[in-house]
């Protein structure tokens, strides 16, 4: 993106880096979308009784172009999907999504034709975040959640390996038509995240051996 | 009136353009409202619906029965059980609880999850509670669905890790009348035998801490997880 992208990696980038995130973590802009109840939460978490402005998330951005964190609050319907996709296009990087509620994360109850089960069918999200709605509490954990983790980002050549470890880690994982038996071993075994190669790992109505 | 159009003092004028400080100012000697989140947390009500648990009875036996009824019963589809028999015999999978079935396989999707409470309705044997537990924000969905080692209760004072044979003397039915307080001499030794590492498997002398760390270090790496893997 700027010339902390041209740093040649050792010492000096990883300091940079270290600076980088800590400046990005601190100042993290949501993008105003709520689609269902999970919304109500999220603005109570607006309040000053939870105050996000603690976190330098004061702003909720009106518009995509400012923002840097789009929480997808509340299921996600097929007609609402290719909106969802638009708004996470127009935001400038880097950008973080955080899938608030079950609805957005996998479906929640509602396994049905009208609802993309699980909003990562078409975005990449960074944090799940249980709970339905989640409360304000629950939220405030995944913005930490999420803080942690820009803290650790890389840059630069140290972002290209990342990505290029997270791309390999995905195509080695077992596809999910192909996860047989008792779930556990889905699950227990060397499940790596990858950002934006994740699709549907929820496998609870697999088969069971 | 003209009383009331007197001119502003010289102190007032000067201070005026930053007069609006002072209320920024007066704020910070007032008593603060906002919850501290991360470091200060406000307890939950005592009966919020957090993250579930499985109990067991007072010698450490597991009280779920594996019968199902909170997987029918969830409306989202988010639990999986599979039960499987008890089996005392030598060279068997052991006793995990009292009576005939025990809970093998036992799952929770919290991406499913809706924290309902119609599980803990359903579950005959008070096997499954919800504690007030809630952060459970996690980066990926299959770390989300919690297993069974993940949610079974920290061992308390006088309990001992499943499998082990029941109380001698007693049935079923006992240990539901509460004739169980704890682990007996004869249940301790019949651990320590069957058991590589008898100081990893004994119950800890101090209280319970709850909260997922300790649910997840003292319980995992048993003969619990190698039956769920089976």
């Amino acid at each position: 993106m700027g010339i902390e992208e041209k740093l040649p990696a050792g010492f000096l980038l990883t300091t940079v880096e270290q600076v980088a995130g800590y400046m990005r973590k601190s100042s993290v802009w949501p993008a105003t979308f709520g689609l269902a109840c999970c919304a109500i939460e999220m603005m109570a978490v607006g309040t000053p009784d939870y105050d996000i402005a603690r976190f330098g998330m004061e702003r909720f951005s009106a518009t995509p172009r400012q923002a840097d964190l789009m929480i997808v609050a509340g299921r996600v319907s097929q007609k609402m999907a290719p909106v969802v996709r638009q708004v996470y296009d127009q935001m400038p990087e880097p950008k973080w999504v955080i899938s608030m509620g079950v609805c957005a994360s996998s479906g929640g109850m509602f396994n049905n034709y009208a609802i993309v089960q699980g909003v990562d069918h078409i975005i990449p999200v960074d944090v799940y975040l249980p709970g339905c709605p989640p409360r304000p509490e629950m939220l405030l954990n995944a913005i930490i959640t999420l803080h942690e983790q820009i803290q650790n980002s890389k840059l630069g050549v140290n972002r290209v390996a990342a990505a290029r470890a997270a791309e390999a880690a995905a195509l080695a994982a077992t596809p999910t038509h192909q996860m047989t038996g008792l779930l556990a071993q889905g699950a227990g075994s060397g499940h790596t995240h990858a950002h934006g190669h994740l699709h549907g790992t929820d496998v609870s109505h697999g088969g069971v051996a | 009136m003209a009383d009331d159009k007197k001119k502003p003092s010289f102190l007032a004028d000067l201070f005026a353009p930053v007069g609006g400080f002072g209320v920024t100012f007066a704020t910070m000697f007032r008593k603060l409202e906002t919850e501290e989140y991360p470091e200060e947390k406000r307890p939950t009500q005592p009966r919020y619906h957090g993250r579930h648990q499985l109990n067991r009875h007072a010698d450490g036996l597991e009280k779920c029965v594996g019968c199902e009824l909170c997987a029918w019963a969830c409306p989202a589809d988010a639990i999986l059980v599979e039960g499987a028999s008890n089996d005392d015999s030598d060279g068997g999978t052991g006793r995990f609880s009292p009576g005939e079935r025990y809970g093998r396989v036992y799952q929770i999707n919290y991406l499913r999850c809706i924290f309902c409470g119609l599980c803990i309705e359903a579950c005959p044997t008070r096997a499954l509670t919800m504690t007030n537990f809630y952060e459970l924000a996690d980066n990926n969905r299959a770390d989300l669905i919690f297993t069974k080692e993940q949610l079974l209760a920290p061992l308390a004072e006088g309990m001992l890790p499943a499998p082990h044979p029941m109380v001698e003397g007693l049935e079923e039915r006992d240990y539901y009348q509460g004739k169980v307080v704890r682990a007996t001499p004869e249940q301790e030794a019949w651990v320590t035998e069957h058991d590589a590492q008898p100081e990893d498997g004994l119950a800890p002398s101090g209280d319970p801490v709850e909260g997922v760390d300790t649910v997840t270090t003292r319980q995992v790496g048993r003969d619990t997880t190698e039956a769920v893997r089976r």
